[in-house]
């Protein structure tokens, strides 16, 4: 496994865990349990069992027919927005809080952007009747007031994070403060392939059950268990880790990480990581992350809450860094075109965020034979104020 | 040149008081003036907090100051001359206290090299790894005379401890209880017992308990249990009045360190 982490959990120069002594411990006894439990048949069967009559998997393999069209290429889309809670997150949550639960951990705490984490742990926790605090910036908390009383009904407490820039780099350091609080009986469920080792590996594997579908699905419907691209958006990077895992080593197989350009690489509000990145430690762990030259980390834009992120995961700085995938940068209105395009075409509603993986169809090179697996990572219902509020500024006819 | 913090510990074994500020704050050019008042009033040592937009081991007081002193404008560079400014007014042990990530940016080697020049005695990086330090940074260190503070808290293993104590050279930061900065030390039984299974280490290098020290008892409790005490995030109240800073700092200090001074 040429992209596989390595024994101190570094992908190539990316990864590790810089965190202070007092994270050491839990972050330790994470380290040394999680794969022994992740392996172990019992945690398997129940995990299998849950992914496939609690989340509803394997979710579909679509071949696209409008948009294979238009593209004039073979375009599959792998339907995690028909997963539980809607979008692919809930693999790594159910991942999670069965492990959590075997480690003998009774308290969990996340962080979230948006709120579809958060929301994905509330529903493992309420799953399993363990406790669930769920930090979330304030800013957030206003913008995304459903997800927040979804968290709420689902039986978590969301806890308004006021310092810093109050979103959700702030939440997850307010996380991590409650970590260190409470070292022993809490587990912390990071919600991408983010933070320190052994997290973004874990995550990785808990979301691989995306590609092993879809070699399974795509063999079944064209023959060959390999797509000529996977195309997937990066923010921290969990649902493109997921669907790129069982391709890495596969190197004809061409994987494509799209990020969020918000305005414009160059406008001062983006979110494009690989390009506007340098090498620095965000969250525990060594990979780009976008910082002033004093190396204080910046604020992203994004209009997608869940590529707002100014870091990305250290296994896709590897891959960015080592050529093994290609990145393409996407803004917010590439994206809401492509949002409207999708909806009116496919009749899928897609995540704000999977819309910038739909528009990067527009500047691949495409031929007819091609085959292609884009990860539709969630849906577009959590996004409706945003979409509309967006649609009704740029005064598109979306009534008609 | 002697590095500073090994002379103090040869001569001066107990009640030790480091005390912390964030550089920057309350305002970009205090970083003098509270230096001398400390001195003056009687802190054994000084920790420098090298402000960063995200402090995940502090809490909300000394974060709150992070942002303060960014606000105003401090970066290490401007730190770095400010100390070269005023080291020859003041002969305390200097030792500062920041995240990796703005000591990468600056260039580790070139970072060591520069604070070892303007005097600086030890540095504490608390995300540091054990692993890298010792593998890449340690030369760094060792060529520019520069201690390095590493922290243990109740639950790092013994073995992990020892290890930290081979590889200090000057004291050990002991972090009181599960918790970011800014609670308070009570001295309960767990606590005790947590002091009291560290004391009986016989650790080689001096420890300093830090987290939750805000006053004069729990100071000296502290002093019963290891060499010394780190006040943070109370000190840092004590400074957030820009007005009277010196008086405010000396009548603080002062106050702390009551029964060392009855004592002398």
């Amino acid at each position: 496994m040429k992209y596989a982490v390595d024994e101190r959990g570094y992908y190539g120069n990316f990864g590790g865990a810089y965190i202070p002594e007092m994270l050491y411990p839990a972050v330790e006894e994470l380290r040394q349990q999680y794969l022994n439990i992740i392996y172990d048949p019992s945690f398997q069967e129940e995990f299998n069992n849950l992914l496939r009559d609690y989340v509803g998997r394997p979710t579909p393999l679509y071949l696209a027919k409008r948009l294979s069209e238009k593209f004039g290429a073979k375009i599959y889309l792998k339907r995690e927005d028909l997963a539980h809670t809607g979008a692919h997150k809930i693999n790594n949550t159910i991942g999670q809080i069965l492990l959590a639960k075997r480690m003998g951990k009774t308290r969990i705490i996340a962080e979230t952007g948006a709120g579809q984490h958060g929301v994905a742990t509330a529903t493992v926790c309420a799953l399993v009747g363990l406790e669930c605090v769920v930090y979330m910036g304030k800013i957030d908390t206003e913008r995304q007031k459903p997800n927040v009383s979804r968290m709420q009904l689902l039986g978590a407490t969301v806890v308004p994070v006021t310092s810093g820039s109050q979103t959700l780099k702030d939440a997850t350091n307010e996380a991590i403060r409650d970590w260190i609080s409470n070292p022993v009986d809490t587990h912390y469920i990071i919600g991408s392939v983010v933070g320190p080792h052994p997290y973004p590996d874990m995550v990785a594997r808990f979301q691989a059950i995306i590609s092993e579908e879809i070699k399974a699905q795509l063999l079944e419907k064209e023959g060959t268990d390999k797509p000529d691209y996977v195309v997937a958006c990066v923010g921290g990077g969990s649902n493109a880790a997921g669907a790129y895992y069982h391709f890495l080593d596969e190197e004809e197989v061409n994987l494509i990480a799209v990020e969020a350009a918000g305005h414009g690489i160059d406008t001062g509000f983006s979110a494009a990581t690989s390009v506007l990145g340098t090498l620095g430690i965000i969250h525990g762990s060594k990979t780009l992350l976008m910082q002033t030259e004093d190396g204080q980390i910046v604020e992203p834009h994004s209009i997608s809450a869940g590529l707002d992120y100014p870091g990305i995961g250290p296994l896709h700085a590897h891959l960015i860094e080592s050529g093994r995938a290609k990145v393409y940068s996407v803004t917010d209105d590439e994206a809401m075109e492509a949002l409207v395009m999708c909806s009116r075409m496919e009749g899928i509603i897609p995540a704000i965020e999977s819309s910038h993986a739909l528009y990067a169809l527009n500047k691949m090179e495409l031929k007819p034979t091609d085959v292609v697996v884009l990860n539709l990572s969630g849906r577009g219902d959590k996004d409706l104020a945003t979409i509309i509020n967006y649609l009704d500024n740029i005064d598109v006819p979306h009534g008609k | 040149m002697e590095n500073r913090l090994t002379r103090l510990f040869q001569e001066k074994k107990e009640n030790l008081l480091n005390v912390y500020f964030t550089a920057g704050f309350p305002e970009l050019e205090s970083t003098g003036t509270i230096l001398k008042t400390l001195e003056k009033s009687g802190a054994d040592m000084i920790e420098i907090g090298m402000p960063y937009s995200d402090p995940m081991a502090d809490g909300p007081t000394i974060q709150a100051s992070n942002t303060v002193a960014l606000k105003n404008g401090m970066s290490i560079r401007k730190l770095l001359l400010q100390l070269e400014e005023v080291r020859n007014e003041v002969e305390v042990p200097i030792i500062l206290m920041g995240y990796l990530n703005p000591v990468m940016q600056y260039g580790i080697e070139r970072f060591c090299a520069e604070a070892s020049r303007v005097g600086v005695d030890g540095l504490i990086l608390p995300d540091l790894p054990l692993h890298d330090y010792e593998e890449l940074y340690r030369p760094f260190f060792e060529r520019h005379n520069l201690s390095v503070i590493f922290l243990i808290t109740p639950q790092t293993p013994e073995e992990r401890i020892r290890k930290i104590d081979n590889l200090t050279n000057s004291f050990i930061y002991m972090v009181s209880s599960a918790s970011t900065t800014g609670n308070k030390v009570g001295g309960d039984e767990k606590q005790i017992q947590y002091f009291e299974r560290i004391q009986s280490l016989k650790l080689q290098n001096p420890k300093l308990i830090g987290f939750g020290i805000s006053d004069r008892g729990s100071f000296e409790l502290a002093c019963k249990y290891a060499e010394g005490a780190i006040i943070g995030s109370a000190f840092i109240k004590v400074i957030q009045e820009k007005e009277n800073l010196e008086q405010n700092i000396e009548k603080y200090i002062r106050e702390v360190k009551a029964s060392e001074t009855v004592a002398q």
